[in-house]
């Protein structure tokens, strides 16, 4: 009897004894994660004595909200809030652009093009770039002298002796050589890549930060893509091919067409990424080319916290990013599990 | 024939190296060429002169201040003889890792390569392991960057997904409504963290925050987070918890989706109970799924840096300096090597721990794959 009355009840039903608690826990939980949100939204309508005098929760009811942040964050000269934010719209957008384009037609190559990098090569490529640094370093070789006579040793070495080694590697060794480059922390990398630009007199200008965010983020782009031309039928190609159409006119007259919502949703990811970055533009920009982050960090030294101010550039900071998230938010938890799932 | 159309034609022979080469050369350039000229700056005394960088070759100094010299106590922390509790605690994990050691041994599946990676693996975790116990459960001992990004990666990732998987428990049940919790939970993740950090600021404002009610009630406004080691520490981990709790609950409870309910109603008609079949059913199926996300959450959570940077500036003391805030400070000051030294470790110590981290599941999860 028992059996029959539990057959019938699905594991997955919830009753309403059940319903409440769960819902209680979720509740907290949506709770958890959006109240800061609101009270960063509320602060940047309070005056600065509303903030000082204590917790104030509801506006109109607690409080008298105001403008005068906005005003202040948006209106004064002197406080230049545009500036970065137009910094971060222009370096994300165009590194975003950059990076996709980069790294789908890498990630298409690595799909319908099989390339076998010999090991011996790459062996030899790390040494003779160690031994330029080494040479540039240490014994103050001019570096143009340097690039230029190494890049030709090892061109002579691919076009000779090469050819001698057969081990090899494949598609998928690259493939995961990308990836792996997410294990990095960029503080390693990024003083090489400092004094690299400072030497070039490049620090604080909009090409360096590109094509360093471009640089970060072409693993990601890569990979999602890679899995994506995965899933792209053969066939059109195939055809195209035969009535002797060139890679290129098929990579962007087929196969670009066909991946538009795999494309736009790796865009949106890269951008989100850009658009927090961080770290990288610490070490790179000065004024010239501060971004929001750096703006909302550098706050607090210059002017103490004047939460009001900082809660307006936050939610400024902040309303783009949700706005695609909440559009893409499927495609970008795939996003950010790149690495790990084996395509 | 037609120039243009060999032009195209000679383009379409180079097309495979045209196709691959930008993304190759940059990713060369901006990672394996920097990693190369930052061992050598580690490896030397830079200076900036007029008109460029000055090098001169010191061997291991850098890393030998760190490890042993001046700055030890900022990198591994102030030692102290270890107390029994140390002791006993450093004895559990040698039998565990003898006891790991000697199943492989037993598996008969050994290769060279295969037992000298787990004696370097083993070797390596007792040297953390040693380090964590003799700055934490000693009187005297304080932790360095070393352990306290050890606390953040470990313990932080430890909580987040815990916390998540406990609640995509929850939600893979029918209920209503469930789009609507996942899009919430899906809004902290988007947030730069430096925005994160200066809200958990102003949340955990004793007197002026939202909670300073609570707070005034059990008599604590005088008191301060911020000047208590362990008190700065778990409100970092709190702000990253915020942020990446989410992204566990996501992935977890698209995990569990993917689960046949058949196989949890026969276990049920067979009378099993509720931890039997999180035991026996849920838990294999998800744990591929599991250690692919706690390894990404691994690997970034080393690059911690935002959030100990504007919520604490590292303090009090070096606290919550994370080894990503150690390099930066110390690039802040000029010294370039020691920042490099620093970058260094912390590459080490992350690729040792997320491989250790593989090499450990490795044939659980396989186990479970089949």
């Amino acid at each position: 009897m028992w059996k029959i009355l539990n057959k019938k009840k699905k594991y997955d039903d919830v009753s309403y004894l059940e319903g409440f608690p769960i819902y209680f826990i979720l509740g907290l939980w949506a709770f958890i994660c959006l109240f800061p949100i609101y009270w960063v939204f509320i602060t940047s309508f309070k005056e600065a004595y509303v903030v000082n005098d204590g917790p104030f929760y509801i506006p109109f009811v607690d409080f008298q909200p105001s403008l005068h942040a906005w005003e202040f964050v948006l209106m004064q000269e002197s406080v230049n809030t545009l500036r970065p934010f137009y910094n971060t719209i222009i370096i994300s957008i165009i590194s975003a652009l950059i990076t996709v384009f980069i790294g789908s037609m890498a990630g298409y190559a690595l799909v319908r093009i099989s390339y076998r990098p010999k090991i011996a090569s790459i062996f030899f490529f790390l040494l003779l770039l160690a031994l330029s640094v080494y040479l540039v370093a240490k014994l103050k070789l001019d570096w143009r002298i340097v690039v230029v006579s190494s890049l030709s040793v090892f061109v002579l070495f691919i076009l000779t002796l090469s050819r001698k080694f057969k081990s090899s590697l494949g598609n998928n060794d690259i493939g995961f050589w990308m990836i792996s480059q997410r294990i990095l922390p960029p503080v390693v990398v990024v003083i090489p890549i400092y004094i690299f630009f400072q030497q070039l007199g490049m620090l604080d200008t909009y090409p360096a930060m590109i094509i360093t965010y471009v640089a970060i983020n072409i693993p990601i782009v890569v990979w999602l893509m890679r899995d994506f031309f995965y899933n792209i039928p053969i066939d059109l190609e195939e055809n195209a091919a035969l009535d002797g159409a060139s890679r290129f006119r098929i990579f962007t007259t087929i196969v670009l067409p066909l991946s538009k919502p795999g494309l736009s949703a790796t865009f949106m990811l890269v951008l989100i990424l850009c658009w927090n970055e961080y770290l990288l533009s610490l070490f790179i920009s000065l004024t010239d080319t501060q971004t929001l982050p750096l703006m909302i960090a550098s706050m607090n030294t210059t002017r103490g916290p004047q939460w009001w101010y900082m809660s307006v550039i936050i939610i400024i900071m902040i309303i783009p990013v949700i706005m695609v998230a909440l559009f893409l938010y499927r495609f970008i938890i795939k996003g950010l599990l790149v690495g790990a799932i084996k395509g | 024939m037609n120039p243009k159309i060999s032009l195209e034609e000679k383009l379409d022979k180079q097309a495979p190296a045209v196709f691959i080469m930008p993304a190759v050369l940059i990713v060369l350039f901006f990672s394996i060429f920097p990693l190369i000229v930052s061992l050598f700056i580690a490896l030397s005394r830079l200076k900036f002169i007029k008109g460029g960088v000055q090098l001169k070759f010191i061997g291991w100094l850098n890393f030998k201040k760190l490890l042993f010299g001046s700055q030890q106590y900022h990198f591994l922390g102030k030692f102290d003889q270890l107390t029994p509790v140390g002791f006993f605690l450093l004895g559990l994990f040698v039998l565990a890792m003898f006891f790991w050691l000697y199943r492989y041994i037993k598996s008969k599946k050994i290769s060279f390569f295969g037992t000298i990676g787990r004696v370097v693996i083993a070797l390596g975790l007792f040297f953390l392991v040693l380090i964590t116990l003799i700055n934490l459960t000693t009187p005297k001992g304080l932790p360095g960057t070393l352990v306290v990004t050890l606390i953040y990666v470990i313990l932080g990732v430890m909580f987040q997904f815990l916390i998540g998987l406990g609640l995509a428990l929850l939600c893979v049940k029918k209920i209503k409504g469930r789009s609507f919790f996942r899009l919430v939970f899906f809004i902290p993740m988007m947030i730069t963290p430096v925005g994160i950090a200066y809200l958990f600021r102003m949340l955990t404002d004793m007197t002026k925050g939202p909670f300073s009610p609570i707070i005034m009630w059990f008599g604590y406004e005088e008191a301060s987070w911020a000047v208590i080691p362990w008190g700065a520490r778990i409100a970092v981990m709190i702000g990253d918890a915020w942020q990446w709790i989410p992204f566990m609950f996501i992935v977890l409870l698209a995990g569990l989706e993917s689960l046949s309910t058949e196989q949890k109603e026969a276990a049920i008609m067979d009378g099993a109970g509720g931890w039997e079949i999180f035991r026996d059913i849920t838990w294999p199926t998800l744990l591929p799924v599991s250690a692919t996300i706690v390894l990404i959450r691994l690997i970034e959570a080393f690059k911690i840096i935002d959030l100990p940077n504007v919520m604490t500036n590292g303090g009090p003391g070096i606290a919550t300096e994370s080894l990503s805030l150690h390099s930066y400070f110390n690039w802040r000051t000029m010294d370039l090597s020691g920042s490099a030294a620093v970058g260094y470790l912390l590459m080490i110590v992350a690729v040792f721990v997320c491989l250790s981290f593989v090499n450990l599941l490795k044939n659980k999860v396989d186990l479970a794959q089949r």
